[in-house]
């Protein structure tokens, strides 16, 4: 395709595009280095901040704190999501759909949600604290720092790897299986010998992301960690000035963590690409009958860890039609008037969340499908160039984003901050990488051909694009679109930091009920929140036809 | 040497579909059979119940006379080759080669000793350390044989083991399967819709339609001698005309009669079976059928005609090619047939009236 002219157009959207990214991605990123290594008052180069960091057991300490829990997280749900994945795939497990979307429900909620629900239920105060407590008459005192953060992380980031897994298992040819037992292997040997190398890698790659997920969210850590403190917590609380306010300290924050998820991000990218084997089912595995016990056994465990798991939101459900006799503690009283507090408290709370998701999506879609086009069917230096730019925010974790964002745009020329602006572009900003990867993947499934029959046919070139791609590109591109929408609404770790009463969103809402001690307007925020999840999840389903959904 | 297979009246169904009903067959040791027929017809369904991947729900087969019905598949040491190779992918070639013997607890020296081997058997011995997607789609056909005949099986299944190669691949790979059966003698059941490879490959075909085996035998006796009408138009080409019958004697209308001793419960109404190389043809008026050329195909070693008889019926017509000048579309002909090599169907029952041994 080299050696034909495209038409100037494809070279102008993407010398356009290049321009945005240089301004929304590139500028607040090189702001944030600059600042980290910048001595604000002689403005000469120095590692000061980065010295202080390292050399204070405080700020060390929270860096380690980060690995064990995030290691440990890891390690559960790599463990979780595979032993569920098999079991759901390979066994008849009764009401399997039902469970898959509670497993993804489970895992879109935002974590902290999780947290805060896990206090209620675990909490010093929580019904089963005391149920525990009463029972064995013993003086536990609820889960809190270390476990309180494992426990909410492994329940909420399995799905993960589940969903990984469940895909890479549908991908595995039943007749695999079939070989291996032609071949004298019985149960043990098929599974340890066959199956489990073949999805080892996809075990791998998505507990990576589990890792780098779990390593920079601030919000669990904040709520159920009390006196063990992670490093995003530490990064929160040093930009909002709880401690100090330098700035260029919280830069240097940034960029470690930056760093981190680099590595990370190259580890995972590094094993998906060299232990990956392309497969494709042409028979997948068939659910295989179960002798009465196991049955019963895997039963079980899949349903008692979809309960736990699913746990925080029926909790939320149901507190949120609770009234509260005095902050915290809940009444057996049914009533509406948590639901009739926040109506009123600030109307904008539900439609800022809708109006925000919806334009993050248009604009989402628009670049993504857009600089997918181009870094495939129009390659050049330039769009290269945008499709690399473009994997800088997967790297970038929210709260870091968001921090960069208040930096870059709090000063002329470009005054966004306060604004709804600001938050939208850093949704969108945030959620690019991924629509841009579905994309592409869409788009490598339509021949090229097709496009050049149209333009033998007499179409130009962006009306052959507009013609014929596009509206084969469309099935793929909107049940996308839903999955973006549900994660861009429950979107906190960014938004916490461009937030102002007029573009406050329900995600902020609830984190800020939350930390007031007001558990009842959280939990019908929150409710609010889970239905439209629900909703938009149950069209995704209808719209597609399918049983289960990457994320 | 190989063992017998004993199909014992075997029934297959699903929930209340029955697939299979009743079937019976012997294969016998050290035998190349091969089950033949269209899409749906149960052949594979009626392999897979041997190797034990289908339950069977009345009947029983019996390896060199023992009841197999219940034993697990890894129990019994049966070599099966897949349609899509299911050669496993995070292996390479060696190790894909002595799975088998490993899940034996055969030691590594012993069981790498074995798959090279096999390996040099199959003539892939020069990418033994390879992984499999770095193989051909033949190369890869060639591990998944190697792979299930290094175990030593007692059975050899293969379940259309060549339908995903390109033509030229097709007809080397089925030599070399039927070379290295030779060679170690094993008994195999070998399924296929495509009739050429099986007539080329089997010692033995049956010929399956709709879960019922419709003949079985040699190909050159499936080929000359079909049981049905179904086997004739599934085996090569038949043209199909329907005639009359009485006293040895077929009468194809328009004066043209040939003798045929057809069996004692032969009726009046019958349809004779032609193939195209069976037909005759004439151009100066002599008995046949009368028919006009349509179009004709010359390929070389053969000269193919389509003609048209007077009912409108088309039928094809192969003859070996000469030095003389191909007939022009148009021209009128007369067709006479073959009277010992047609085959002749009961209209009704659509059963060969041939009596046996002719």
């Amino acid at each position: 395709m080299q050696d034909k002219k495209h038409s100037p157009v494809w070279t102008f959207m993407a010398l356009a595009i290049l321009a945005l990214f240089i301004i929304f991605v590139v500028y607040p990123l090189a702001l944030i280095l600059y600042k980290s290594v910048i001595d604000p008052k002689s403005g000469a180069l120095t590692f000061e901040n980065f010295i202080r960091f390292f050399t204070r057991k405080y700020y060390t300490n929270t860096l380690l704190n980060s690995f064990k829990v995030t290691t440990v997280v890891t390690l559960i749900c790599a463990f979780l999501g595979l032993v569920m994945a098999y079991i759901i795939k390979q066994y008849n497990i009764k009401g399997s759909s039902a469970l898959n979307i509670a497993i993804v429900l489970s895992y879109l909620s935002p974590p902290f949600i999780g947290a805060y629900s896990w206090i209620q239920l675990l909490g010093r105060k929580g019904l089963f604290t005391k149920a525990i407590n009463s029972a064995f008459h013993t003086q536990f005192e609820g889960i809190y720092g270390f476990w309180g953060i494992v426990l909410v992380f492994s329940l909420q980031s399995f799905p993960l790897v589940y969903m990984y897994v469940s895909g890479a298992l549908e991908n595995l040819d039943n007749s695999l299986n079939e070989a291996a037992e032609s071949l004298g292997a019985n149960n043990f040997q098929r599974v340890s010998g066959i199956i489990l190398p073949l999805v080892l890698p996809t075990v791998l790659a998505s507990s990576l992301l589990v890792f780098m997920r779990v390593f920079s969210d601030f919000g669990t850590p904040m709520l159920i960690g009390e006196g063990y403190r992670t490093y995003p917590v530490v990064l929160y609380n040093q930009f909002m000035g709880e401690v100090t306010n330098d700035s260029n300290f919280a830069a240097a924050l940034c960029v470690i963590i930056m760093l981190i998820t680099l590595i990370f991000f190259f580890l995972q990218r590094w094993i998906a690409a060299r232990h990956s084997y392309s497969m494709t089912a042409l028979k997948p595995m068939q659910p295989r009958k179960l002798r009465t016990l196991p049955n019963i056994l895997c039963h079980l465990f899949v349903y008692l860890v979809v309960l736990l798991a699913m746990l925080p939101q029926l909790t939320v459900i149901v507190t949120s039609f609770l009234k509260e006799s005095t902050p915290g503690i809940f009444t057996n009283e049914f009533s509406l008037v948590n639901y009739r507090t926040i109506f009123s408290k600030n109307p904008r709370v539900i439609p800022n969340t809708y109006i925000f998701g919806l334009c993050a999506i248009f604009l989402v879609i628009f670049f993504g499908v857009l600089i997918a086009y181009l870094a495939i069917r129009r390659k050049s230096f330039i769009t290269e160039t945008v499709d690399t730019l473009t994997m800088l925010p997967y790297i970038i974790p929210g709260s870091v984003l968001g921090i960069c964002f208040l930096y870059a745009f709090a000063k002329a020329p470009l005054v966004l901050t306060g604004t709804a602006a600001i938050i939208i572009i850093a949704l969108t900003v945030r959620r690019m990488p991924y629509t841009i990867r579905s994309s592409t993947a869409i788009i490598s499934q339509i021949s090229p051909s097709i496009e050049e029959a149209a333009i033998s046919l007499g179409s130009g070139e962006v009306k052959a694009f507009w013609d014929v791609t596009l509206p084969m590109m469309m099935p793929g591109v909107i049940s996308g679109a839903i999955m973006s929408w549900v994660t861009v609404i429950s979107e906190l770790s960014s938004s916490i930091m461009l937030y102002r009463a007029s573009t406050q969103t329900l995600t902020v809402s609830v984190y800020t009920e939350v930390i007031r001690d007001c558990y009842g307007n959280a939990a019908a925020y929150s409710t609010v929140l889970t239905v439209t999840s629900v909703l938009s999840m149950l069209l995704f389903f209808k719209l597609t036809g399918k049983r289960s959904m990457s994320v | 040497m190989g063992v017998s297979i004993e199909i014992d009246n075997v029934t297959k169904a699903y929930q209340n579909n029955i697939v299979i009903e009743g079937l019976s067959a012997t294969i016998n040791p050290g035998e190349f059979f091969t089950l033949l027929g269209p899409s749906g017809c149960g052949k594979t369904t009626l392999l897979r119940m041997i190797i034990g991947f289908n339950s069977i729900e009345a009947g029983e087969i019996r390896v060199d006379g023992k009841r197999v019905n219940d034993i697990p598949t890894n129990k019994r040491n049966m070599g099966m080759v897949f349609q899509n190779y299911a050669v496993f992918p995070h292996m390479n070639v060696r190790d894909n080669v002595s799975y088998g013997l490993k899940n034996r607890h055969m030691g590594k020296n012993e069981r790498n000793q074995k798959a090279d081997e096999m390996l040099r058997l199959v003539k892939i011995d020069q990418y033994a350390n390879r992984m499999p997607a770095q193989l051909s789609g033949g190369q890869q056909q060639r591990v998944a044989l190697a792979r299930a005949i290094v175990i030593e099986p007692d059975v050899l299944l293969m379940d259309e083991p060549l339908s995903n190669l390109d033509a030229k691949l097709r007809v080397e790979m089925r030599n070399v399967i039927k070379r290295i059966q030779r060679e170690i003698g094993i008994t195999t059941v070998y399924v296929t819709h495509d009739q050429e490879e099986a007539l080329a490959i089997s010692d033995r075909i049956a010929v399956m339609y709709n879960g019922v085996i419709q003949q079985i035998g040699t190909p050159k006796y499936i080929y000359q001698r079909p049981a049905n009408e179904f086997v004739s138009g599934f085996i090569g080409l038949s043209n199909f005309i329907d005639a009359s019958y009485k006293d040895g004697v077929i009468d194809f209308g328009s004066f043209y009669r040939e003798p045929l001793k057809l069996s004692e419960e032969a009726g009046s109404e019958v349809r004779v079976a032609i193939r195209p190389e069976e037909f005759v043809i004439h151009k100066n008026g002599e008995p046949g059928i009368p028919a006009t050329i349509i179009s004709s195909v010359f390929l070389g070693m053969t000269l193919h005609y389509f003609a048209s008889l007077d009912n409108g019926q088309e039928v094809e017509i192969v003859v070996p090619s000469d030095l003389s000048d191909i007939l022009p579309d148009g021209q009128r002909i007369s067709l006479g047939v073959v009277p010992e090599k047609i085959n002749v169907f009961d209209r009704k029952t659509k059963n060969t009236l041939i009596p046996k041994g002719a």
